[in-house]
């Protein structure tokens, strides 16, 4: 099977966590569609790596997934605090800082 | 590919190398590498101070711990001023725009720290005592009553410098992820920490933790775009390949955009600018002034590299989507910062059309020449010192609740503080680009090297703007020195040592760049061009 297919479906993944960050309300929700935009970069990379017969896509991969790791520390911490504050981790409760 | 993991391709990928190639150490110019060494390894020692030292002695520790690193940075990049080298396996670039950029992150970062050490070691610190604590909870209180400071913050803002001095230093594109990554993520925790008004702090953090995480999925998109057209993330090998092929490919387009999504973000630049009054008015004010100099001295440093270095072959592609961020950035900032109230937010939309003024010289440059490098060097230098001194000023100014944001607490401020009311008059004109001070020269040098470019639009928008932001600015004078001050008005916090020190050293480099500007002029040209 072309590799090709991969990068389509990689690229199908993205749009769908894009959308996910721009339609859903509830923050773990968000960022769980941000996880899949990072994830879609890996699927993206590897085939990459294949296509062009290196390997430098596949190492990126893992640096993307140790970066995601720290990414979901620091973001849960954070979305976990607000929620405990407001009793709610929409995004559209969040709404005091505008203008 | 790299001959370190050509060992490993050979087994995964059938006919990709000899199996039997050694396995070589990569060369570190462990020299070049020392700033980032050094703001690195004081990060993590300030992670074990808050381990193992006493709580009583961590908040003096750990200043004196971050304020020496910084300065032994300091000392190493100075004493670097003569490299030009790309180093770690091409992963890592030291040359002028690197050093000249590290140098002026350092140097606003010391005024940053002294801000924060203040407001962490003050009696009514402005950092939360436990930031997991609920808002307003019995646990929150009890906290307070035990005097428990969060000294995290040093450990943590250190590694946004380590960050912001590898993001423009970055010689690939997943080393500059990692930069961006290790610059952003501190930032993330740093804006939710205020101990007063938490609803708004915490807001600014998850505002700036998402939107900044999302716009970093944009960047390793772009890169693995990057990668498939080019082979390689090296900018280096991305320029050749470039060079060697024709244009048009949608791979490189869309990746190139993706990445300056990211990139334009970061620099908070329109219409990606949206976190930036957010984040700026609910972060604490220290850490305010922190991020509105540093990210966005290593974020331009970062973007030039990117356009110039690796995809100077597409320049006639970039160049008009950066005249009209450049444009829009400009009128979002100028326009949109004449409504505002709020002091923070005022200083977030006149740096959006900072912001904007040096997309200008990004926008004017014909790929080679050296003069729009140099001005948007010098253009950073100036904007990190007015803008820590600015911040300073604003923290000091203050309620029974903390800080006095809201303008109309400001009026009449010049007739009871006439020095803090004048200083922060000072960093206005500065702001505006009125004599004697460095905006002057900075705002001459981008316009400048714009016009040069033949960018000739782009500095009469500039212009336009610059009279706009100037409108506000003035207004802000004549409201603190021209109206009566109200009868429960704000008082004016007694400056410590360390607040002066860096409202000093702010009116000192604006002051001292305002009057003999070419010293620095010509530092900045030596530090030019980018090592390709």
């Amino acid at each position: 099977m072309s590799p090709t297919f991969y990068l389509y479906l990689s690229a199908i993944l993205f749009t769908i966590g894009t959308l996910g960050v721009l339609l859903r309300r509830n923050a773990i929700v968000v960022f769980m569609c941000i996880e899949l935009m990072l994830n879609a970069t890996n699927l993206a990379l590897v085939t990459f790596s294949r296509i062009n017969g290196t390997l430098d896509g596949q190492v990126m991969a893992f640096f993307v997934m140790v970066v995601a790791a720290a990414e979901v520390v620091v973001g849960l911490a954070i979305i976990v605090s607000v929620f405990r504050t407001r009793r709610s981790a929409s995004v559209d409760d969040a709404n005091l800082l505008k203008y | 590919m790299s001959p370190a993991i050509a060992h490993v391709a050979a087994a995964l990928l059938p006919g990709a190398a000899d199996p039997t190639t050694s396995f070589p150490t990569p060369h570190l110019d462990y020299r070049a590498l020392l700033p980032m060494l050094i703001v690195g390894g004081v990060a993590t020692l300030g992670v074990l101070v808050e381990a193992f030292v006493p709580r009583g002695k961590r908040g003096i520790t750990q200043t004196v711990l971050a304020l020496g690193g910084l300065v032994a940075a300091m000392v190493a990049v100075v004493s670097n001023t003569s490299i030009r080298n790309i180093t770690a396996e091409g992963a890592i670039s030291v040359d002028g725009p690197t050093l000249f950029i590290q140098g002026t992150v350092i140097a606003v970062s010391i005024g940053a720290l002294l801000l924060i050490a203040d407001r962490a070691l003050a009696s009514d610190a402005d950092f939360a005592a436990q930031a997991a604590d609920v808002p307003g909870s019995a646990a929150e209180q009890a906290s307070v009553r035990a005097g428990f400071v969060h000294t995290e913050v040093f450990p943590l803002a250190m590694f946004a410098v380590a960050g912001m001095l590898l993001f423009p230093a970055a010689n690939d594109l997943i080393t500059m992820f990692v930069g961006l990554e290790v610059l952003s993520l501190p930032l993330y925790l740093l804006a939710g920490m205020a101990r007063r008004r938490r609803l708004l702090s915490q807001e600014a953090a998850l505002k700036y933790f998402l939107l900044g995480a999302f716009s970093s999925a944009f960047f390793v998109y772009g890169m693995a775009l990057v990668y498939g057209y080019a082979g390689s993330v090296k900018f280096a090998d991305i320029a050749t390949a470039l060079s060697s092929s024709t244009h048009g490919d949608p791979l490189i387009i869309v990746g190139l955009a993706l990445l300056g999504i990211a990139l334009i973000f970061k620099l908070s630049g329109a219409p990606f600018h949206w976190w930036t009054p957010d984040v700026y008015q609910g972060a604490p004010t220290p850490i305010t002034a922190f991020m509105a100099a540093g990210t966005k001295i290593a974020a331009f440093g970062a973007l030039m590299r990117v356009l110039f270095v690796a995809f100077g072959g597409l320049s006639w592609d970039w160049r008009p989507i950066i005249w009209g961020v450049a444009i829009v950035t400009m009128v979002v900032g100028a326009v949109i910062g004449v409504t505002q109230t709020d002091v923070k937010r005022l200083l977030a939309y006149s740096s959006i059309a900072h912001a904007g003024f040096l997309l200008t010289a990004v926008g004017g440059i014909t790929v080679g020449t050296a003069d729009s490098e140099s001005s948007v060097l010098f253009y950073l230098v100036a904007y990190g010192f007015m803008t820590i001194g600015a911040f300073a000023i604003v923290m000091l100014v203050r309620d029974a609740d903390g800080e006095a944001n809201h303008l109309s607490r400001w009026v009449g401020l010049g007739r009871r503080s006439p020095l803090i009311a004048g200083i922060f008059a000072f960093f206005l004109l500065a702001f505006a680009g009125l004599p004697p001070t460095s905006g002057l020269w900075a705002k001459v040098a981008v316009f400048k090297a714009a016009y040069e470019g033949g960018a000739a639009p782009l500095v009469i928008v500039g212009m336009l703007a610059s009279a706009v932001t100037a409108y506000y600015y003035v207004r802000i004078i004549v409201l603190m020195f021209f109206q009566e001050p109200a009868v429960d008005g704000p008082t004016v916090l007694a400056p410590t040592v360390f607040t002066s020190a860096a409202v000093v050293i702010g009116v000192a480099a604006t002051l001292v760049l305002g009057i003999v500007p070419q010293p620095l002029l010509d530092l900045a040209g030596k530090a030019v061009p980018f090592l390709r």
